[in-house]
């Protein structure tokens, strides 16, 4: 069974608020257990796509999630914003596709960094990103 | 207390006996440890004191004492303000920037007990009242002195943010950066153009960026890095990027960031022994022609 030993949220509103979230994931990810790549690699997706919520959804914020399950751990990041929404994800997806100035490759980057990614987003509804990332060799 | 309230004696204290006590205080203060390291000029104190007294006599005539937000305080506390930005600025501490009012009551109080010699109750009334006024006076010196303190906390930041980007010269025309912390908009920002001005100014033909320092690598700051490798290119010189640690290089791949056309280097020293060589071989070639 898998159960949620701690759970906080934090505000995204700034470029400042991008930074403390990154250092509580690498706290979190450290915590669970997390090999420095491990960590690096969900603290780097968490700096994307916290970004996108400041940069793209207006500001939002960040639910954090340290999951346990058997003697797995993990931790999963939820992303919300209230902003314009995501109108075709797959093209948001495409690596090089951005309506920014950005390289495009954050949310494909930060799919690619984890073992579990999901969005939810509609136009004018704003946009849900979920990523969970299990200690190394639990689950690829 | 509002019946002795208004036959208070310590507005007739505070401007008959002003030179006095104004004599007194500033001898208290200067007997104070913290004026022995010799912050501010002994001049500067006395001057202060005296203005303070004046503007306490001036608003005391004019209304109760027991609230400073009322408009008759206005000027002793913008007075008070402006020595607190002083003293902040001086490198005083807030207890001893609100002590300049408290130190004021052991004088005052001295004064009182003369005058007051034959009335105990109405001297524990003045008391009461002048300790609760200056302590109000003194909160607020502190309350500007934090306001300030983050004023200029924020302005070393800014200021530091420039200082902490050296860029060091290895050799005659090698450029080391050596990027530490996050890189974030603004200073990433003033990094960079720092390291194409210093190009220029050297007429560097090699810059070394080393990321050592920088504990996350994103698709953000690996765009400032392409466009300044760009940019420095534009003007004549390449750029080596090292210090990439292989848990930043793992997510630089996952992230699918292009380097292919940035040199890369494992270490700084490894960028530098690159950087000789080739610079090394212009030196040669421009010797022999
Ligand atoms: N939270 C969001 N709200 C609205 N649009 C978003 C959000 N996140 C991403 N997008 C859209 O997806 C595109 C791709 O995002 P990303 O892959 O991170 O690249 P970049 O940030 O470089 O543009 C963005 O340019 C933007 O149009
Ligand atoms: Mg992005």
């Amino acid at each position: 069974m898998m159960t949620v030993s701690r759970r906080e949220t934090r505000a995204l509103r700034s470029s400042d608020d991008v930074v403390r979230v990154r250092q509580a994931v690498r706290q979190w990810a450290m915590a669970q257990g997390f090999s420095l790549v491990d960590q690096t690699k969900m603290v780097t997706a968490a700096s994307e796509l916290a970004r996108n919520t400041v940069d793209y959804g207006g500001g939002g914020n960040v639910l954090l999630e340290a999951l346990n399950e058997g003697s797995r751990r993990g931790l999963k990041l939820t992303f919300s914003d209230q902003g314009p929404g995501i109108a075709d994800i797959e093209l948001a997806l495409r690596d090089g596709y951005t309506s920014g100035s950005g390289l495009g490759l954050g949310l494909g980057g930060a799919r690619r960094l984890t073992n579990e990614f999901a969005i939810d987003s509609t136009p004018g509804g704003g946009t849900r990103v979920t990523i969970t990332r299990w200690q190394c060799g639990d689950r690829r | 207390m509002m019946s002795t309230l208004g036959k208070t004696r310590f507005p007739d204290i505070v401007n008959r006996c002003q030179p006095q006590l104004l004599a007194d205080w500033v001898q208290n203060q200067l007997s104070a440890a913290s004026f022995n390291n010799g912050l501010m000029r002994e001049s500067e104190l006395r001057e202060q004191s005296r203005q303070f007294l004046h503007a306490l006599g001036e608003a005391v005539e004019h209304g109760d004492l027991t609230d400073i937000e009322e408009s008759h305080w206005d000027e002793t506390r913008e007075f008070l303000a402006a020595v607190s930005r002083s003293r902040a600025l001086q490198g005083f501490t807030p207890n001893q920037t609100a002590m300049f009012v408290f130190s004021l009551k052991q004088p005052l109080f001295q004064l009182l007990r003369q005058e007051l010699e034959k009335q105990p109750e109405a001297l524990i009334d003045e008391i009461l009242s002048i300790t609760r006024l200056l302590d109000q006076l003194g909160l607020h010196t502190t309350e500007i002195y934090q306001k300030n303190r983050e004023e200029i906390i924020y302005q070393q930041q800014q200021e530091l943010m420039e200082l902490s980007t050296p860029v060091v010269q290895l050799w005659q025309n090698i450029l080391a950066l050596p990027l530490i912390g996050t890189l974030d908009s603004a200073r990433t920002q003033v990094v960079m153009e720092t390291l194409l001005q210093k190009i220029v100014d050297t007429n560097a033909a090699i810059a070394i960026i080393d990321i050592t320092g920088v504990p996350t690598v994103d698709t953000l700051v690996a765009q400032h890095l392409l466009k300044t490798v760009a940019a420095a290119r534009l003007m004549g010189a390449d750029c080596i990027i090292s210090g990439i640690r292989p848990q930043i290089a793992l997510t630089i791949v996952h992230l699918g960031v292009d380097l292919t056309d940035v040199i890369t280097k494992a270490t700084l020293a490894d960028a530098f022994a690159i950087a000789l060589q080739r610079t090394g071989a212009s030196v040669a070639a421009a010797e022999r022609a």
